[in-house]
């Protein structure tokens, strides 16, 4: 016997995000949003503080790192472009840390560490990871694509913003930038301040 | 998200839903059986169905793209389909207007970037005559 069909006229819209959406897809050929480069100096804000937890428990601020170039992921186990670019992570990591670099993932997954930890071993990810949360993600201006990574200046500023999956050579470019400019006047003293109140 | 549209049968009768799904150009969902185990697949759940007991919920065939961030092509769906949800109306279904409830969820990319997984609801009115 046929079934009857009763249309059911749900209009389900995968409207992942409108006005991003359309960023994504016609932003020129598979060219993500790429929001500069690294900016000038005098067009970087301050990037927000945070307060989130690595999987020890510790709470992590973003100032714990001032002085340091900071590459800030927001990432999702479940998200294919941030597999592409966590292995470049790594490797930044090993190469830069010396040289006051670091690099911070922050976990968007709901389950949190349930699913990060064992994502984070399979992976061997030699960098910090925190679970991130709504607040955090808007303090950032939303973050609705994943990845999107900000790339922060010794003195705590956003010098770029990358939205989906960029060129390594992207990253490598600006992390080199910033790791050689020199220090900014207004930045918190480099040397103890023994020495900078010394006579 | 619309409304759905009212339908109709008689009591005992085995009737299907077709739940029309439309991705925006560009993006792709993962299918209800992901080719990567990490992938987060598309699911409906039927939350309340009142007189219509649920049966097979069937999803589209996918097709299997490559993707610049994945080394095997990945089974999705993209563009406008159809998810079919088979009930049967109760027996002892009173004559009259009901709704069926649910919530689809899914998970959305395009070539560069992904989206965090969404939940939608999905409802199917129906008329028992």
């Amino acid at each position: 016997m046929n079934a009857p069909r009763l249309v059911a006229t749900v209009a389900i819209v995968c409207a992942v995000v409108g006005a991003l959406g359309y960023l994504f897809s016609h932003s020129g050929p598979q060219r993500p949003v790429d929001l500069a480069s690294v900016k000038p100096d005098k067009e970087r804000h301050k990037a927000p503080d945070f307060a989130l937890k690595d999987s020890d428990g510790k709470l992590v601020h973003l100032t714990d790192y001032r002085g340091k170039v900071v590459l800030l992921d927001f990432w999702a186990t479940w998200c294919g472009p941030c597999k592409i670019e966590i292995p470049w992570f790594e490797e930044f990591q090993r190469q830069h840390q010396q040289k006051g670099f670091a690099v911070i993932g922050v976990s968007m997954d709901d389950e949190g560490w349930e699913v990060v930890k064992p994502f984070l071993t399979r992976l061997k990810v030699n960098y910090r990871v925190l679970i991130g949360n709504d607040h955090t993600a808007q303090i950032y201006g939303g973050i609705d694509a994943l990845p999107t990574t900000f790339l922060i200046d010794r003195e705590g500023r956003i010098a770029a913003v990358h939205v989906g999956l960029v060129d390594r050579k992207e990253f490598e470019n600006g992390i080199e930038q910033l790791l050689e400019a020199p220090a900014n006047a207004s930045a918190p003293p480099a040397v103890p301040a023994l020495f900078a109140g010394a006579k | 998200m619309g409304a759905a549209s009212k339908v109709s049968g008689k009591r005992s009768a085995s009737v299907e839903a077709r739940i029309p799904v439309s991705v925006l150009p560009g993006f792709h969902v993962n299918s209800n059986k992901p080719s990567e185990e990490y992938l987060i697949p598309l699911k409906l759940t039927w939350t309340a169905t009142g007189a219509l007991e649920p049966g097979a919920i069937v999803y589209p065939k996918p097709t299997q793209e490559k993707y610049e961030f994945a080394d095997k092509p990945l089974s999705v769906l993209t563009g406008s389909f159809d998810i079919v949800a088979s009930f049967k109306i109760a027996s002892n279904a009173s004559a009259g207007p009901g709704s069926a409830a649910g919530k689809l969820r899914y998970q959305a990319c395009n070539n560069r970037a992904c989206f965090p997984p969404k939940t939608v609801d999905v409802s199917v009115n129906y008329q028992i005559q």
